[in-house]
């Protein structure tokens, strides 16, 4: 598959990282609203899909990008060592087999042997080395340095073999591994210079081991790929991808329904409930459904006294009715959140229940932290100060700014008067993150591959450029997460994280509202489509349009 | 006549490098930067990362430093290049961008003025008849539709109930395997709606002009005499009536020239025609200083020279300016 862990996942293209979360997926509701009989379909080669993407492709480099068209399209033009399957766990892909000493140090690959970049050249360990180097170079203008930094030594003792040591234990070693491989023999140059953006490489010709090879880009409009008759997993079914660049969400609707696209990554939950339930569109095309890398939160900057007083922030927790959010935002489509890993992986605690709608809870909380209506005003007040404050959200998604307004009418009733402030991206993350001039926001958290999240909880990281600006501070959390980290088998690192989710539960360090479900469309003559927690691109390869339903005799 | 337009464009030079001041320290002002924004939130470059790439963008020099060097830059014509991962040439950039969206305003300003013209000269001449009167309406109607409401209507209409035009883009996604004729009348199939909506708000407002402008010519003393000098109602309107009217619309028109690169925002989104207007916007949002400036210039450039020739056109069609001139 090629759902790799490293997506940039969003409707706005700015919020959350899709990063897979690793584990099981047999809780998580999946699903395929237009089942039908495909089973006795045969495969056939052929046929040309054409892909929506709202957001232009930036570069053909994935390595050095950080949106999630570019990493779509990476992810059909380059491999990594590993991969994961529907159920996320992780399989061989340019590695044929790997061991991992017991102690999470020393990790070997065994590369498979007859890869062939896309333009005839072997793919070998030196390619793996380069990659490696590229990464940790600072010169590297990438966001994903930082799993390979904890790389101690890394050496190839043959063309095949791959030795990879570490100084400490790292749960995400082998992960990290998934990363797209970069050619040696044609990208070595610019590397060294620090220039790979300009490579040729980057923008008209990019040489990857992937199932499709580039054919043609005109940036805004489209991108072009064909099949790779020698990929080493097998030729892939579909021989053409065309991706087409359609800003508008309405336009690729319509698009679909004038069947000039044949996939969408995602519909919105209007179209999914209320305008695709005729007979004409479930015969040309069917839904899926699937919980989405990435839970929407209110979030509290604890350096405020206010916030840092755990009755208020659960007070607030009690006062939202996420349900009623989510029919009101989602049309129901997402599942209520209890914390911050993905429901039905692995480090989720099936045992933990999301906060419960209970207003008077919430009122008699306050009153504990000494919020009190004293003046018959509809506000509390506390030494004399009412308690108003200001949540923050980015421009241009809509979704956000009605959870805010919800949320807003939802404090009003205990006593709580909030405002609310669009600000575009850039500047909210500039003038206000950043500078943690907020009191309160509405934002996403994507999830990892793994569900170490270090980054976002651990009092480490309050930096100006770090993560956790709301600025969360608890000795027990710092504490699991650092051992959490420091294994890589999944049965000593399970009760970690389900401990750490209670923890995280019971403090309310932000309020977590709800995992959204990805809506995907495809063509329904489209065959071969199986929906897992992983989504539905991880088995691409194998999707097919039976020879009588093809469209397009290209390729 | 050719001394004059020397000496205005000897006056605009000043005035575009005024006018790239301002608009550099603006955007330079404008919160966020280009590096904050590169990235995901969940991915953040690190420090060294970040910093190499604003020594690399130039924005560790203090502004006037960064203004000078983009300015000595750009007297060489050399735009400078793209902050985003692809790091191409900004002209390179406007140039994939420019000719559709120059085509496509082309188009539009033809179809305008031809219709426009006619439909005010008419109302104009037949006052409050029932062709002015649905003219009124129409134009009301124009002003006051919503461009991306109207593009989703057709586009509803057109491609998906009747599947006579495609919904959006440019070409078919399979257009490399269609004959050459097919591509071509592919291609004109895709630009009828988005020109269909660019015109429609367009022509309401021109026509207007038109109308008033001639109304205003027709009880003008000379043309009471053309009438009275037995000249058939066709000479008096189409010859002394209609060079007269036509001046305000020249000015307009000439305000309308830079406008034609800048190309239509909305036009662009719901149709996803990689034009100007989108080029622009992306470019705003990630803070890529280079992109934004390079077509602030241009822009600048081209609404100076329209100016210039909005004066001399108007020397052509008004012979009293012509004459005043002489004097001076």
């Amino acid at each position: 598959m090629r759902t790799s862990g490293w997506l940039l996942d969003t409707l706005a293209s700015v919020a959350l990282v899709a990063l897979v979360l690793g584990g099981c997926g047999s809780e998580a509701s999946v699903g395929m609203d237009t089942p039908r009989a495909a089973a006795d379909a045969k495969p056939a080669h052929g046929d040309t899909l054409i892909e929506a993407s709202f957001s232009n492709v930036s570069g053909l480099i994935p390595n050095i990008t950080s949106d999630s068209a570019s990493h779509r399209v990476g992810n059909h033009l380059y491999t990594g060592l590993i991969t994961r399957d529907g159920d996320l766990k992780i399989i061989p892909d340019l590695a044929e087999s790997w061991e991992f000493s017991r102690d999470c140090l020393h990790l070997t690959f065994h590369l498979r042997k007859n890869v062939k970049w896309h333009d005839g050249q072997p793919f070998t360990a030196d390619d793996v080395l380069f990659t490696y180097r590229t990464m940790i170079d600072p010169r590297t203008p990438t966001a994903y340095r930082d799993d390979f930094l904890a790389v101690r030594n890394i050496e190839a003792p043959d063309p095949y073999t791959v030795r990879v040591d570490y100084a400490q234990a790292q749960a995400k070693a082998l992960a990290s591994w998934e990363f797209w491989m970069l050619p040696k023999h044609l990208l070595e140059p610019w590397a060294k210079q620090g220039k790979l953006r300009e490579a040729p490489q980057n923008r008209s010709a990019p040489v990857g081991t992937g199932a499709y090879r580039f054919k043609e880009w005109k940036p805004g409009e489209k991108l072009v790929m064909t099949a790779n008759r020698d990929f080493y997993m097998g030729r892939p079914y579909i021989s053409r991808i065309v991706v087409r660049v359609i800003p508008s969400q309405a336009t690729i609707f319509l698009e679909l329904k004038a069947r000039g696209v044949d996939y969408t990554e995602t519909m919105t939950a209007l179209q999914y409930t209320r305008q695709t339930s005729y007979p004409a569109f479930r015969k040309s095309l069917n839904k899926y459904s699937y919980p989405s890398n990435g839970y929407t939160y209110l979030g509290f900057n604890l350096r405020d006294p206010r916030f840092r007083d755990r009755r208020v922030r659960l007070a607030f927790a009690h006062a939202i009715n996420k349900r009623e959010l989510i029919d009101g935002v989602r049309q129901g489509l997402a599942r209520e959140a209890s914390g911050p890993f993905k429901p039905g992986t692995w480090a989720f605690n099936p045992d933990v229940q999301p906060v419960p709608y209970d207003p008077a809870r919430a009122k008699l909380l306050l009153a504990q932290a000494g919020w009190v209506d004293h003046d018959g005003n509809g506000i509390v007040e506390k030494d004399g100060h009412p308690f108003r404050f200001e949540i923050l959200t980015n421009q241009g998604n809509e979704e956000r700014r009605r959870v805010a307004e919800i949320i807003q009418a939802e404090l009003k009733d205990i006593g709580v008067a909030a405002e609310i402030r669009v600000i575009e991206w850039a500047s909210l993350l500039k003038e206000y993150i950043k500078k943690r001039r907020f009191e309160a926001l509405v934002l996403g958290w994507g999830v990892g591959s793994d569900p170490d999240q270090t980054s976002v909880w651990h009092s480490s990281q309050m930096g100006p450029d770090q993560l956790n600006h709301i600025g969360y501070d608890n000795p027990v959390v710092d504490e699991l997460l650092e051992r959490g980290r420091s294994s890589c088998h999944e049965a000593e690192r399970a009760p970690i994280y389900h401990r750490l989710h209670e923890v995280l539960a019971e403090d309310q360090p932000l309020v977590f509202l709800y995992w959204g479900e990805s809506l995907p469309a495809v063509a329904s003559r489209v065959h071969g489509i199986v929906p897992t927690t992983n989504g539905i691109l991880y088995n691409f390869e194998k999707w097919f349009v039976p020879k009588e339903l093809q469209r397009f005799t290209s390729g | 006549m050719l001394l004059y337009a020397l000496r205005r464009l000897l006056l605009a030079l000043p005035i575009l490098l005024g006018i790239t001041f301002v608009s550099f320290i603006v955007i330079h002002l404008a919160p966020g930067d280009p590096v904050a924004v590169t990235g995901d939130p969940d991915a953040p470059l690190t420090k060294e990362a970040r910093e190499a790439l604003i020594k690399e963008y130039g924005l560790d020099q203090p502004l006037p430093v960064q203004y000078w060097r983009w300015v000595s830059r750009l007297v060489r014509l050399d735009f400078g290049r793209s902050f985003s991962p692809d790091g191409r040439p900004v002209l390179e950039k406007i140039a994939e961008r420019l000719p559709i969206t120059l085509l496509l305003n082309v188009i539009e300003m033809l179809i305008i003025v031809a219709f426009a013209v006619p439909i005010g000269v008419l109302s104009a001449t037949r006052q409050y008849s029932l062709f002015d009167k649905v003219t009124t309406v129409f134009v009301f109607v124009g002003f006051a539709t919503p461009d991306f409401w109207l593009a989703l209507l057709l586009i509803i209409l057109f491609a998906v109930q009747l599947g006579w035009l495609p919904p959006s883009g440019l070409r078919d996604p399979n257009a490399e395997y269609l004959s050459f004729w097919t591509q071509r009348f592919d291609f004109v199939k895709h630009l009828v709606m988005p020109i269909a909506v660019a015109t429609f708000g367009g022509l309401a407002g021109m026509s207007r002009y038109m109308r008033q402008s001639m109304l205003e010519v027709v009880r003008q003393d000379y043309v009471q005499s053309a009438r009275a000098k037995g000249l058939s109602e066709g000479v008096v309107i189409g010859k002394h009536a209609l060079r007269n009217a036509m001046l305000p619309i020249v000015t307009i028109l000439g305000l309308s020239l830079p406008g034609l690169i800048g190309g239509s925002v909305i036009v662009e989104y719901i149709f996803a025609i990689p034009g100007m207007g989108q080029l622009m916007v992306q470019a705003v949002f990630e803070r890529d200083y280079p992109v934004i400036m390079g077509n602030l210039v241009i822009v600048a450039a081209l609404t100076l020279v329209a100016n210039l020739f909005a004066d001399v056109a108007y020397g052509l069609v008004d012979p009293r300016i012509r004459v005043g001139r002489r004097r001076r």
